[in-house]
C-alpha cells in the first residue's frame, strides 16, 4: 500500500460553468461593467455640458436616440441585478444587534429596499418627473 | 417498508492500481429512511469491502463523512436517499487530493486551520483556583453560530477560490478565526491578523457565497469573512489615528 494522492484538474477559465451558483456570482460581477459604462455616460454628459449649449443638446439627442435608449435599458437591467444581488447579501456583511437580539436578515434587506424607494422618489422629484 | 433499488455510482481510486479515478456502479437495495452513508455502508459490508470512505458519528456532529453527492458537497449522514431519483453519483469532496476512493487528503486544510490559532488566547494565564471564565448569554450569542463548525470541509469543496488559489486560507478556518476574535475571553485578534488580514486570508474571498449555501451546520462562513474584511479595514485606518500597528 502506498500513498499516491490524485489531484483532479481544475479549469482556470471554465470553472464558473460547472455550477449554477457560480454563474449567479459571475452575473453579479459582470454587472459592474455596465454600471461603469453608465457612469462614463454621465461623466461624458457633464463634460459636454461644460462645452456649451450645442454640445449639451447633441449629447441629449444622443442619449435619446434608439441606440442610446437601448444602451440605458441594458444598463438599467444590469443595475437591477447588481442592486438586488448585493441587497440580498447585505445582512452577511452588516449584522445588526438591537436589544441583545440579532435583527433578522430579511428586515435588513427590506430596509434597504425602503431606503432605495425613498431616495428614488426624491431623485425623481428633483428631476421634476 | 419496501426496499428501493438504487444505482449508486461511486468515484473509485486505488493508488496501488489506478492511474486516475474511475466510476463504479453498484445496485443497492435501500430502505426508504436511509441516508447515503447507509447505502455506502451496505456496499462495503455486503457487496465490495474494498470501498473506502470516512465516517464516525452518523448524526452530523463529527464532520467525517463530507462527500459530493450529485455534484453537491454534503454530509452523507444527513443526505436522504429518498430525495433522489433512482440513481445517485457519489464522489470525494472537490478541491482536495484523493487519497483513496471517497477519502480525501486533509493535510493542507489542517495547516491552514492551525495557522489561524483556533483556540482561546487569554489575556493572562488563569489558574484552576481562579475558576471558569464568565460570559453573558449575549456574549455567547455573538460567536456561537461560528462555533458550530465541524470541519466537514463542504465549504472548501464548494469554494471556487479554494479551487483556483492553493494559498487561500479558506472558509472554515477564517470562520473559526472570526469565532475566536468575537469571543470576550480571547485577546488573540492581533496574533491572528497576519493570517486573517493577509491577501491569502479574507481578501482572497470574492464573496461567491457558496460556502454558506452548502454548510450543513448553518455556520455562514461567508458572513464571517465579510465581517472580518470590515474589521480588518477598520483596524487599518484606525492605525493611522492611534499610530500603532493596529
Amino acid at each position: 500500500m502506498s500513498r499516491r494522492p490524485y489531484n483532479r484538474p481544475v479549469s482556470k477559465s471554465k470553472w464558473w460553468t460547472t455550477q449554477l451558483r457560480y454563474q449567479h456570482y459571475m452575473l453579479r460581477e459582470v454587472t459592474c461593467i455596465f454600471i461603469g459604462a453608465y457612469m462614463a455616460m454621465l461623466v461624458w454628459g457633464l463634460m459636454r455640458l461644460s462645452q456649451g449649449p450645442e454640445a449639451w443638446e447633441a449629447y441629449v439627442a444622443g442619449i435619446l436616440s434608439p441606440i442610446g435608449i437601448i444602451f440605458q435599458l441594458i444598463c438599467l437591467g444590469f443595475a437591477l441585478v447588481n442592486t438586488i444581488s448585493w441587497f440580498n447579501v447585505t445582512p452577511k456583511a452588516m449584522p445588526l444587534v438591537v436589544g441583545g437580539e440579532r435583527v433578522p436578515g430579511r428586515t435588513i434587506v427590506v430596509a434597504h429596499y425602503a431606503v432605495w424607494g425613498v431616495v428614488s422618489v426624491f431623485v425623481l422629484a428633483i428631476a421634476g418627473l | 417498508m419496501a426496499e428501493r433499488k438504487m444505482q449508486v455510482e461511486v468515484l473509485r481510486y486505488d493508488p496501488d492500481r489506478d492511474t486516475e479515478p474511475r466510476y463504479q456502479t453498484y445496485e443497492v437495495g435501500c430502505d426508504p429512511d436511509w441516508v447515503v452513508l447507509d447505502a455506502l455502508t451496505k456496499i462495503k459490508d455486503e457487496i465490495d469491502d474494498s470501498l473506502s470512505f470516512r465516517w464516525s458519528c452518523h448524526m452530523a456532529v463529527c464532520g467525517s463523512c463530507g462527500m459530493t453527492v450529485n455534484g453537491e458537497p454534503v454530509l452523507s449522514c444527513k443526505t436522504f436517499i429518498r430525495d433522489f431519483p433512482d440513481k445517485i453519483k457519489v464522489e470525494p469532496l472537490d478541491n482536495f487530493p484523493i487519497e483513496r476512493d471517497l477519502v480525501v487528503v486533509m493535510d493542507d486544510f489542517i495547516e491552514k486551520f492551525e495557522a489561524v490559532k483556533p483556540y482561546i488566547i487569554p489575556k493572562e494565564p488563569r489558574s484552576i483556583e481562579q475558576g471558569t471564565y464568565l460570559q453573558t448569554p449575549a456574549q455567547l450569542k455573538a460567536y456561537k453560530q461560528y462555533s458550530m463548525c465541524i470541519n466537514c470541509l463542504c465549504c472548501y469543496a464548494a469554494c471556487p477560490q479554494v479551487a483556483l488559489n492553493d494559498d487561500f486560507i479558506g472558509p472554515a478556518a477564517l470562520a473559526l478565526a472570526h469565532r475566536y476574535n468575537l469571543d470576550t475571553r480571547d485577546v488573540g485578534r492581533s496574533a491572528r491578523e497576519d493570517v486573517v488580514a493577509a491577501h491569502e486570508g479574507v481578501w482572497e474571498c470574492s464573496f461567491v457565497g457558496a460556502c454558506s449555501q452548502v454548510c450543513p451546520k448553518d455556520v455562514d462562513p461567508a458572513a464571517a469573512i465579510q465581517q472580518s474584511k470590515i474589521a480588518s479595514t477598520t483596524d487599518y485606518f484606525t492605525s493611522f489615528i492611534t499610530g500603532g500597528s493596529k
